[in-house]
């Protein structure tokens, strides 16, 4: 009985290391838990799906994909220690993540300085490619939101507007720059900047400053959890303007705690489920089957990170760092769920963003702009 | 001047929640002369509680917010995190009664770290809205005051107001009225004479934990219908300046805990509104550290001469 079971174990121990070189180990962190996990779970879902699609269609260069993911709890530090650990003990060949910004830019310099391929889905603040030629992204930059959201604003004949920025976020603070740039090059004038804090819960006080200049519409290019309180608050106080916002206001939750406040306000981001494309289309029908809900910006960006990083490893036949590298650089055209995509020489996505518009309780599509 | 007054009633809904949680961290005070860091969380515990209990109460009256609702949700809710808090007193806090002060507040911030991801594990890490109990509006004052129209008070915020000052008054016709609160004084002046003389210590502990978990949770429930957004982390920042207010206003005094909750909350408006929200925890902190430079016993606290 013991031999027995010593050599089941020897057996497993042998199938898993065999196992074990069969396998193209990348790495993903996200924000599964904390204040951005909504976003963070959506990524996930999207990637997974992505690299359960690549295994089952028999996988890259003979290998199974083998997708670690590890939580940041959204909480700063974390996102170093997890990439020192996927680097240095999982041995990945890439690392996949973050969506926000502040995350991105700190494993960035790690994945850098070893050499390692790191594509963020959903990072939108400049400096994260800043960061040197291994580091990619698959989503459009601050700079084209915010000017895109300025050009809108003023399409709709809004001169005086505030901006509210929370200024522990990179994200927002490089939207609100561009956003105030755009509007005043074109002779709109901001009629006051205010700030808070992720994890504020009362705006009371921004709101009641911003409620007696009467602005047309206030720019808040925060994230939903700290929007929707917003929304919220800034009705009760009588503040009737439209409010203005990025692709952070994408979450389930969103609407859940805004309930109508949001009505009548426009934010821009990097897809729409009712986009009529066959590409989108199908992967809607994917994900629905496989996650029981409708994919977000976040998912479809996690799901085209994982595959541009899939045929980056397809062209190059290799995953050595450098020869991987000069694969995802060389992306071009790539038919992705948001857009087609191209890769600049800053390493950044070249594609047209979504602005999209909330009332009667969902998001409806309003226009797309092209870079 | 409109704006002013504005953010002065902004402050005072804000500071009315301070308050609340700070009675219960000074009431701990005063009977056990130890800081409970797990207060905080019991605030969120209580709006997690008005989460789950919510939905309940309302199909109970007809789906239909209102103030049945809010003051059956208040009471179901205050006496849950009452025993809560006695749950947490007896089981981590009483077997460590005679060992130093240091060994239980070190428990009490594991208690803390405990419910905070416990919470996480319990409720999920994902902020949840909370279910509307009332229908919420903007109320403009009268324009009896001249050119004062455009001031407002959201109803919520009225509302919570009025339920801070109601409790406020119970509790202190409890402590100064009944004999329950005279054991409390007793104990707080001296525990061993206060046993001699016949009082159960245990029983006045733990009544006083539930007294505090109650105000804390009755706490959670006046923040979550005011911001309906809640997760299990919300008590860390909050119990952190409703602690700063009781050490304000005199750590271990009642009518002090109020005042220094009511302060804190106008004085972070005001920083917020006038300053910036990036320097609003430095000042509240530096309020603090100001307070203990210069009036180490708070604003309302009596020295204390020590025993020989």
């Amino acid at each position: 009985m013991k031999t027995l079971l010593l050599s089941m174990l020897a057996t497993a121990g042998l199938a898993a290391s065999l196992f074990a070189a069969d396998e193209i180990v990348v790495g993903e962190f996200a924000s599964l838990t904390g204040g951005n996990a909504s976003f963070g779970q959506s990524s996930h879902k999207g990637t997974q799906l992505a690299v359960d699609e690549i295994n089952a269609t028999g996988g890259l260069l003979g290998k199974k994909i083998k997708l670690i993911t590890e939580d940041d709890q959204s909480t700063a530090g974390q996102p170093a220690t997890i990439v020192q650990k996927f680097i240095s003990q999982d041995k990945v060949i890439a690392v996949l993540g973050e969506v926000a910004s502040s995350k991105s830019l700190e494993a960035a310099p790690i994945c850098q300085q070893n050499k390692i391929p790191m594509i963020s889905p959903a990072s939108t603040n400049p400096k994260v490619t800043e960061v040197g030629d291994y580091i990619f992204r698959v989503c459009f930059i601050d700079p084209f939101q915010g000017t895109v959201m300025a050009k809108f604003a003023q399409s709709k004949g809004w001169k005086r507007v505030a901006v509210l920025t929370d200024v522990k976020q990179d994200y927002s603070v490089g939207l609100a720059k561009f956003f105030v740039e755009g509007f005043k090059k074109n002779g709109g004038e901001i009629v006051k900047e205010q700030s808070y804090s992720t994890g504020d819960k009362d705006f009371k006080a921004q709101l009641t400053s911003m409620k007696s200049l009467k602005p047309e519409a206030i720019f808040l290019p925060g994230y939903y959890g700290e929007v929707s309180l917003i929304a919220k608050q800034a009705k009760l106080l009588g503040l009737k303007c439209p409010l203005l916002g990025g692709d952070g206001w994408v979450g389930d939750s969103l609407l859940k705690v805004a309930g109508n406040s949001l009505d009548g306000s426009f934010f821009s981001c990097h897809f729409s489920a009712q986009d009529k494309s066959p590409v989108v289309q199908s992967f809607v029908e994917k994900f629905k089957a496989k996650n029981g809900a409708v994919p977000d910006d976040m998912a479809a960006l996690g799901y085209d990170s994982a595959m541009i990083l899939a045929e980056a490893i397809k062209k190059a036949g290799t995953t050595d760092g450098d020869k991987l590298r000069e694969a995802i650089a060389a992306t071009k055209d790539h038919p992705g769920i948001t857009g087609s995509i191209t890769l600049d020489e800053q390493r950044n996505a070249r594609k047209p963003a979504v602005i999209l518009k909330i009332a009667d309780g969902g998001f409806q599509f309003e226009q797309a702009v092209a870079p | 001047m409109l704006e002013f007054l504005q953010q002065l009633i902004n402050g005072l809904a804000q500071g009315s929640i301070y308050a609340l949680i700070a009675l219960g961290y000074t009431m701990v005070f005063g009977v056990l002369r130890f800081i409970n860091f797990a207060h905080g969380d019991v605030y969120m515990l209580g709006a997690f509680a008005g989460f789950y209990i919510g939905p309940k109460m309302l199909r109970l009256f007809g789906d239909q917010p209102g103030y049945g609702v809010l003051i059956s949700m208040l009471l179901v809710t205050m006496i849950l995190c009452a025993l809560i808090g006695i749950g947490i007193e007896w089981l981590c806090y009483r077997p460590l009664r005679n060992r130093p002060k240091l060994t239980v507040l070190i428990t009490a911030i594991g208690v803390s770290l405990f419910l905070e991801n416990g919470g996480q594990f319990l409720f999920g890490a994902d902020p949840k809205s909370f279910p509307e109990i009332l229908t919420d509006r903007y109320i403009s004052l009268p324009e009896t005051w001249g050119r004062i129209s455009e001031l407002g008070i959201q109803l919520s915020a009225a509302i919570s107001m009025l339920v801070t000052v109601i409790l406020l008054f119970g509790l202190r016709h409890i402590v100064l009225h009944t004999k329950m609160g005279m054991a409390m004084r007793a104990l707080s002046f001296n525990p061993v004479a206060a046993s001699l003389m016949g009082i159960n210590n245990s029983v006045v502990i733990a009544f006083t934990f539930g007294l505090g978990s109650a105000l804390a949770g009755a706490a959670g429930i006046l923040t979550s219908i005011q911001q309906p957004s809640i997760d299990p982390l919300m008590g860390i920042s909050a119990g952190l300046k409703a602690f700063v207010a009781a050490v304000l206003g005199g750590i271990g005094n009642l009518p002090g805990a109020a005042l220094g909750g009511i302060l804190i909350g106008v004085i972070e408006t005001m920083v917020v509104g006038y300053i910036s929200p990036t320097y609003r925890d430095a000042i509240v902190f530096g309020v603090l550290i100001l307070i203990l430079l210069l009036k180490p016993t708070g604003l309302l606290g009596a020295s204390e001469q020590e025993k020989v």
